[in-house]
């Protein structure tokens, strides 16, 4: 190696082999869990904390080795960090509407289908638009 | 050191993509299919961000990170559709 010491190649080599692992164990999640309420679990969660333990030691590397500091990559884990509970949370919301609509192939996970919300609503995914929604969303 | 950490990591990181790709086509729902796409995004990023390292180049972070922009634009298109049957209203 170059000019790295031992201990900032040792630093930074952990932060590599520790995200991997992570994004590793969060498909192996993916492919493990029995039902898609659960998958979802493993590559939002484990996946995206591996994927910053390898932005984490790529800031390092870059520091340590070049002493250039870049923030690209704390670009890409805040917009990854930002992101992932969105896409998350649509997902779900197509899974919640897929399982209402009774559609083939679907599997019902060990904690069985949402509960019902208190009072009379229905969650609000499932309404249309009607006086009270914010704006954003009741217009056209 | 960091080379043999980098050649883990990438294994580690194709293993992932392949098991994404088992989910990607055994299904069963759409929903698996929209999250098995999502996470090959993710570990597809990861796979560029250590050939940057492994490579000691820098220019591979612009590629990572509009690949995180147009991934995240494109599981919530794909979510999109299969809500309401129409991406832009």
């Amino acid at each position: 190696m170059t000019g790295l010491g031992f201990i900032a190649e040792l630093a930074t080599s952990f932060m590599i082999v520790l995200g991997a692992s992570f994004a590793l164990i969060g498909s192996w999640g993916l492919v493990r869990l029995p039902s898609l309420m659960e998958r979802l679990h493993g590559p939002t969660k484990a996946s995206t904390l591996g994927l910053g333990g390898i932005l984490v030691g790529s800031v390092m590397f870059f520091q340590l080795d070049k002493g250039v500091w870049s923030a690209h990559e704390l670009l890409i884990s805040i917009f990854l960090f930002i992101t992932a509970p969105i896409a998350a949370n649509m997902i779900a919301k197509v899974q919640l509407h897929i399982l209402r609509d009774r559609k083939a192939g679907t599997l019902v996970g060990p904690a069985g289908e949402p509960p019902h919300p208190p009072g009379a609503q229905d969650w609000a995914t499932y309404e249309a638009p009607h006086l009270g929604t914010p704006t954003s969303t009741s217009q056209e | 050191m960091i080379e043999h950490a980098a050649t883990f990591g990438l294994g580690c990181l194709t293993l992932a993509l392949a098991l994404n790709l088992w989910r990607l086509i055994r299904g069963p729902s759409v929903g698996d299919r929209i999250i098995a796409l999502d996470t090959m995004v993710i570990n597809v990023l990861a796979i560029i961000v250590l050939i940057g390292i492994a490579n000691a180049n820098d220019t591979y972070f612009e590629a990572g990170l509009l690949l995180a922009m147009v991934g995240f634009v494109g599981t919530v298109a794909y979510c999109k559709f299969v809500l309401r049957g129409d991406i832009v209203e």
